[in-house]
């Protein structure tokens, strides 16, 4: 199990035939070609579009619409950033979405943590009923309808706390935390209940310092998941403009070329003549993939771990 | 269930001191049933709405029931029917392609690699695009694919075609345009667990293997694919039942009217008569199709997979 845990993703093993064999032959030599090939057009077809979306966002947009801008900017400017950044919806709608990241984040992780901490209890009463009450949930939902009018009657639309309240416990989450938990040691709780430590304590003290990997795997699963999510503010937040997201925003942006025209004129009037609705495109995609992108060397390791956990207990 | 024999024998009779020691227990998982309660459960019950003609005025309980009335219009309407077909259409090319024989092919070549920086290297790429929202890949996608794309640049240099082709008003080509999107996005992330599999396998198989003269082909034919047998299956079966699933935010993305025939899925369906239109029943009796039949689909590929000695769900 802790094998698996601190596998790093390209930890494959390579097969000791393949070591044992020195003498290449030929068509061992043709197979890595190709297989090489393959390797680089498949890393070429996923970083060419954005690379290309980068470079377009550094270049003057009316230059821009004559083609021929692949991976270097041919007009060097900073204005579709100035003129992205300008727009009010946009940096407010950034604000929102690292809000309700780290806010979801937050109760994502305590809720399920909690919740599986409970499940994972061998001598708890209900513990089989409480596990299959959110098993359940897993295959089962009522629907988009039922939910939008709960949410009404709950007055969660038009809210900021339909982002965070109603995703907060999950049954997948939950299930892969308990399978991390279950897997822990019984003798270390047993020993901590003989010096008298009650549930809470041991949930805080003992469980949750050792489920630091498994943690920081869902927590990097919900904040991926929240920041990405755009389809619950069209859902539910769609008339409140103080709460929608970056997301969200971009995709007007995508959606809408006409809406641009009027706001290229307002924000920059030295400036804005250059610039065209897929030059803008171009920067505020960028910059809402720009989080994911710099963290993402980061945490790599993580989200592997926590797919390996999932998948062998599925 | 079986959980039952699990517990000890003196976990039978639930004594007071017994549940007076995990009160604190008992509060917690109290307070996630009321919350699973509310936000899961409680949305099931708005199923009722698909039997009667649901008006907010008059509520859950005081609506006109209708009993199948909903579904009869349903079955009737020649645009659900078409709907049906482009969700599961839809939903199987992205189950045969990008879900299941790419990945697999791609992390049998990737384990072949030599290089292990080379692999890692391609393994980062290949990942990145799977924690990229929708909104961003599809907004890359129409650009790749615009009449001045580099798709059809790429084509018209290589001399294939003299006019650009406009992808998207070509209804032929919607369901391949979203095969590919889904592809693209991940591909590299649903090969981490068939790689993890094959990590897992014996190397001693492959040295057996060699020593009865099996080549490279040999080797994948007869050691690595059998091995991947189970985790092909299981991993099959569970996203069968996501097949009515596989429709809706790439959808709505993408599609626009010249392909609305072919683009629109039961989610999408759902959207436009139950929050577009206001009718409640409607939307919700076309979102319980859905979840009954995805829920038979599993039961039925699991029976199938009983039957015939496979490694099964449940």
């Amino acid at each position: 199990m802790s094998n698996q845990m601190n596998g790093a993703p390209g930890a494959i093993r390579v097969t000791m035939t393949e070591n044992k064999h020195n003498k290449t032959k030929t068509s061992d030599t043709i197979f890595h070609v190709v297989n090489a090939i393959i390797m680089i057009m498949i890393c070429v077809v996923t970083l060419y579009p954005v690379l290309n979306t980068l470079a377009l966002s550094f270049n003057d947009g009316v230059d821009a619409v004559r083609g021929g801008v692949h991976l270097i900017p041919r007009m060097f400017t900073w204005t579709n950033y100035s003129t992205v950044l300008n727009q009010k919806n946009i940096t407010h709608g950034a604000l929102i979405s690292v809000i309700r990241t780290i806010v979801g984040t937050l109760l994502a992780l305590a809720a399920n943590a909690l919740l599986a901490f409970v499940v994972a209890q061998k001598k708890f009463v209900f513990r089989s009923q409480l596990s299959l009450f959110w098993v359940i949930t897993m295959y089962v939902n009522g629907g988009m309808i039922p939910i939008l009018l709960l949410f009404q009657k709950l007055k969660l639309t038009n809210s900021f706390w339909v982002y965070v309240i109603p995703a907060m416990v999950g049954g997948f989450n939950m299930l892969v935390l308990r399978t991390y938990m279950e897997g822990l040691p019984d003798s270390l709780q047993e020993a901590a209940e003989i010096d008298g430590a009650g549930f809470m304590t041991i949930f805080l003290k003992v469980i949750s310092p050792l489920c630091k990997p498994v943690y920081a795997t869902i927590a990097l699963f919900v904040a991926v998941g929240q920041w990405n999510s755009w389809f619950d503010t069209m859902l539910y937040n769609r008339m409140a403009t103080e709460y929608t997201t970056l997301q969200y925003e971009l995709m007007k942006l995508l959606s809408s070329v006409t809406s641009l025209k009027g706001n290229t004129g307002t924000t920059a009037p030295g400036q804005g003549v250059n610039i065209t609705p897929l030059s803008v495109r171009s920067a505020a995609t960028i910059l809402t993939m720009a989080p994911i992108v710099m963290l993402y060397p980061f945490l790599q390791r993580y989200f592997v771990t926590g797919l390996t956990i999932g998948g062998v207990k599925e | 269930m079986a959980n039952r024999n699990n517990g000890s024998p003196r976990d039978a009779v639930i004594t007071k001191k017994i549940l007076y020691r995990q009160r604190v227990l008992i509060a917690l998982a109290i307070v996630f049933v009321i919350y699973g309660i509310i936000f899961y459960y409680i949305p099931l019950g708005g199923w009722i709405m698909a039997f009667e003609n649901y008006k907010p005025k008059t509520g859950l309980f005081g609506s006109k029931f209708v009993g199948l009335d909903k579904f009869k219009f349903l079955f009737s309407d020649k645009t659900f029917i078409q709907v049906i077909r482009n969700t599961f259409c839809m939903g199987l090319l992205n189950l045969i392609f990008p879900t299941t024989i790419f990945p697999i092919i791609f992390a049998i070549l990737l384990n072949e690699m030599k290089s292990l920086g080379g692999k890692k290297a391609v393994q980062t790429i290949s990942y990145l695009p799977h924690f990229l929202s929708w909104i961003i890949v599809t907004g890359i996608l129409h650009d790749s694919l615009s009449n001045s794309g580099i798709v059809n640049e790429v084509l018209q240099k290589l001399g294939i075609i003299k006019d650009p082709i406009s992808f998207f008003s070509e209804p032929k080509m919607f369901w391949w345009i979203v095969c590919f999107a889904h592809l693209w996005k991940e591909m590299g992330w649903n090969a981490i667990i068939y790689l993890s599999a094959i990590s897992s396998i014996d190397p001693c198989l492959y040295e057996a293997a060699s020593i009865d003269g099996a080549g490279r082909w040999g080797k994948i034919k007869h050691v690595t694919l059998p091995s991947l047998r189970p985790t092909i299956i299981v991993l099959l079966l569970m996203n069968m039942g996501f097949i009515l699933n596989a429709g809706f935010e790439v959808q709505y993305l993408l599609g626009n009217g010249l392909v609305q025939s072919v683009s629109q899925t039961i989610d999408i369906y759902v959207l436009t008569w139950g929050v577009s239109q206001n009718d409640y029943s409607l939307g919700t009796a076309a979102g319980i199709f859905k979840s009954v039949v995805s829920v038979l689909i599993i039961v039925i590929c699991n029976a199938v997979a009983k039957r015939s000695g496979e490694e099964r769900l449940f």
